[in-house]
């Protein structure tokens, strides 16, 4: 049976309702606050402690990214958990939030497809969780220029731009996770509860677990069958497969991301930086799970939507 | 009556092995208001959720102007304005911005929407709060704000759900006013209800739903020739008079009469015998007090006809 009309009707109309609606809200406000507060806390910290210890890496300024002083974290270990939170808060009431102002059904007897509506939110949720990474990023890399007083390499700048893509595919998946529950869960407390919940399951204790699962899945005796699928069901949790890609998009004598061999080593100048083609190779399988990742639970979203009824 | 807009045959709802809507079939002619009336849970709203294509059509079929609203939904909702039950707003914008928004999803151009949003509002009445938020209003003007948003679609069919529930008397007058006066413009009105007598005043047909499935359809009056049987209920008030009651049972077209106090006597009949149920007290030498003709109201019938079902099922109230 097909339906008559494009199935993205009023998708624009959504789009940029959703979006004035996220950029006055009261979260945005949070959001800025955040953006900046981490990124002048990051630059800090990473400022000091490169002046303290490198004279002379060819990367200099992609450490401003990864370079932790204690107590507090690196940039990206700042973005590994501030950006879930961010996707996780403006999309975890985006439907059950319509249901109980009880606007969807007005909202959807208007000539437009409940595609437009859900699509349209994700858009636009993820277009504001880009503005504010965006903004992050810019003021990292215009704080550091200030600060270090180096201009960066062009490559610094490609990877610099690829790791703030990639932050974009990750917070892709939250919201399209938190989108998922809003569909499912009518009250919002609870799906805001229940993502948040398997956020932390997923970042802190699924990679912890995987290694004790692998043992006990994987009766070989052989170690390094047991240390791959330890890590292939550490790769299951999103948050695994950002902390992997940053490894090779931000370090860039990254050669790996699962155990090396001896005779892969044969030849190879340890320590030696790979070309950003390569290091893109290396964390191919990661970018292309979290792009997945993102359209699988945008789809259980979309069919979960789909079936529901509308009453209120 | 005229060309039907809304036509429905056979439609049902099952959810797994419940049946929310079973079979319903009815018409809507072009510039009626039929009203869609019953407790609580008897399945209206999902019959207008199937007519607006929202939900899905288990078995049947329906046609809005001709579309099918399964295949067809865009069209369909292009030419239909519905106001759900309870209908909600964005509280943090104002009623203009609301209606703005939903101007755009119904494709009005940039140009028109404006001046078609103000028209809308002074139309219901709301002109002067345009630019207060929704978040503040009443539900009676939450109510008619939804209105105001089927005036602004210029749309040919306007479906309500309880459109009064939940307002005080003095809204909802003001409410179906402004439903009278949707349908003066020409709109055919499908509204639902529970409550009765509010309602009865301005349908035009009514089709009383009980548990799924339309157990009476027609206009009152011919409801309550079906229903309540004699028609005419006469109540006479007087004192005095001998033999009243067997004289007032010899009238003809009288077939009951009842003396439910002393003083007070109530015919069945089969015509208005008010005047000679007069002549006849005076006759017998009563002193006429009062004299009342009972209206068949929607109430009367209600009652009566679930009374009378053999077997009173409780009805769910999942609403």
């Amino acid at each position: 049976m097909r339906r008559e009309g494009s199935a993205l009707h009023g998708l624009g109309v959504v789009v940029l309702k959703e979006l004035s609606d996220h950029l006055t809200s009261a979260r945005m406000r949070v959001l800025e606050w955040l953006v900046v507060l981490v990124a002048l806390a990051a630059v800090y910290a990473a400022i000091t402690q490169i002046r303290d210890v490198t004279a002379q890496d060819p990367f200099l300024f992609l450490r401003l990214f990864t370079t932790a002083r204690q107590p507090l974290p690196s940039f990206v270990a700042f973005l590994s958990f501030l950006v879930p939170l961010m996707a996780i808060g403006l999309g975890f009431d985006a439907v059950n939030s319509e249901h109980n102002r009880r606007t969807l059904s007005r909202v959807l007897s208007q000539p437009i497809y409940r595609d437009a509506l859900l699509f349209g939110k994700f858009l636009a949720g993820l277009a504001t969780l880009s503005v504010s990474l965006i903004v992050l990023w810019l003021l990292l890399i215009g704080l550091g220029l200030i600060m270090l007083g180096v201009p960066p390499g062009g490559e610094e700048v490609a990877r610099a731009f690829i790791f703030l893509l990639v932050t974009i595919a990750y917070a892709g998946v939250w919201l399209a996770l938190a989108m998922l529950f809003s569909v499912l869960f009518r009250s919002a407390a609870t799906a805001a509860l229940v993502t948040l919940g398997l956020w932390l399951f997923l970042t802190v204790i699924w990679p912890a677990l995987s290694p004790a699962l692998a043992e006990a899945l994987v009766p070989s005796g052989d170690q390094a069958t047991t240390i791959v699928a330890a890590q292939m069901l550490a790769r299951l949790s999103p948050s695994t497969l950002f902390g992997e890609i940053v490894l090779a998009i931000l370090h860039p004598t990254t050669r790996t991301l699962g155990p090396v061999y001896l005779s892969q080593l044969q030849g190879a100048v340890m320590g030696a930086p790979l070309p950003l083609s390569a290091s893109i190779m290396v964390a191919w399988p990661q970018i292309v799970g979290l792009i997945a990742a993102t359209i699988l639970l945008f789809v259980g979203g979309y069919i979960a939507f789909q079936r529901q009824e509308v009453r209120a | 009556m005229s060309k039907p807009v809304i036509e429905a045959n056979g439609l049902s709802k099952r959810y797994g092995t419940a049946t929310a809507v079973d079979g319903v079939t009815f018409s809507v002619g072009e510039g009626e208001i039929f009203g869609l009336l019953g407790p609580n849970g008897a399945g209206k709203t999902t019959t207008i959720l199937m007519l607006l294509g929202l939900s899905d059509i288990s078995a049947g079929e329906a046609s809005v102007f001709g579309h099918d609203p399964a295949r067809e939904p865009l069209a369909v909702k292009r030419r239909v304005g519905y106001m759900p039950d309870s209908v909600g707003f964005y509280d943090n914008l104002t009623a203009a911005d609301n209606l703005h928004y939903t101007a755009r999803l119904m494709g009005i151009p940039a140009a028109e929407r404006k001046q078609k949003i103000a028209e809308a509002l002074s139309r219901v009445g709301l002109k002067d709060v345009a630019e207060k938020r929704v978040g503040a209003f009443s539900r009676g003007m939450r109510q008619r704000l939804a209105l105001a948003e089927i005036v602004m679609k210029d749309a040919r069919v306007a479906i309500l759900d309880e459109p009064t529930n939940g307002l005080d008397p003095q809204a909802s007058l003001e409410l179906l006013d402004l439903i009278r006066a949707l349908k003066a413009s020409g709109v055919s009105v499908l509204l639902s209800s529970h409550l009765l007598d509010r309602v009865q005043s301005v349908c035009d047909r009514v089709a009383l739903f009980n548990a799924g499935k339309i157990v009476l359809m027609g206009t009152v009056a011919e409801l309550g020739r079906q229903v309540l049987g004699g028609g005419y209920a006469v109540e006479v008030e007087a004192d005095g008079g001998r033999d009243v009651t067997k004289r007032l049972a010899a009238l003809t077209g009288v077939r009951t009469v009842s003396e439910p106090s002393p003083g007070r006597w109530r015919l069945t009949c089969d015509r208005d015998l008010r005047g000679e149920a007069a002549a006849e007290v005076v006759a017998a030498g009563g002193r006429l007090k009062q004299l009342s003709l009972d209206q068949p109201s929607l109430e009367n019938i209600y009652t009566r006809y679930f009374q009378s079902a053999a077997q009173p099922q409780e009805v769910s109230h999942a609403a």
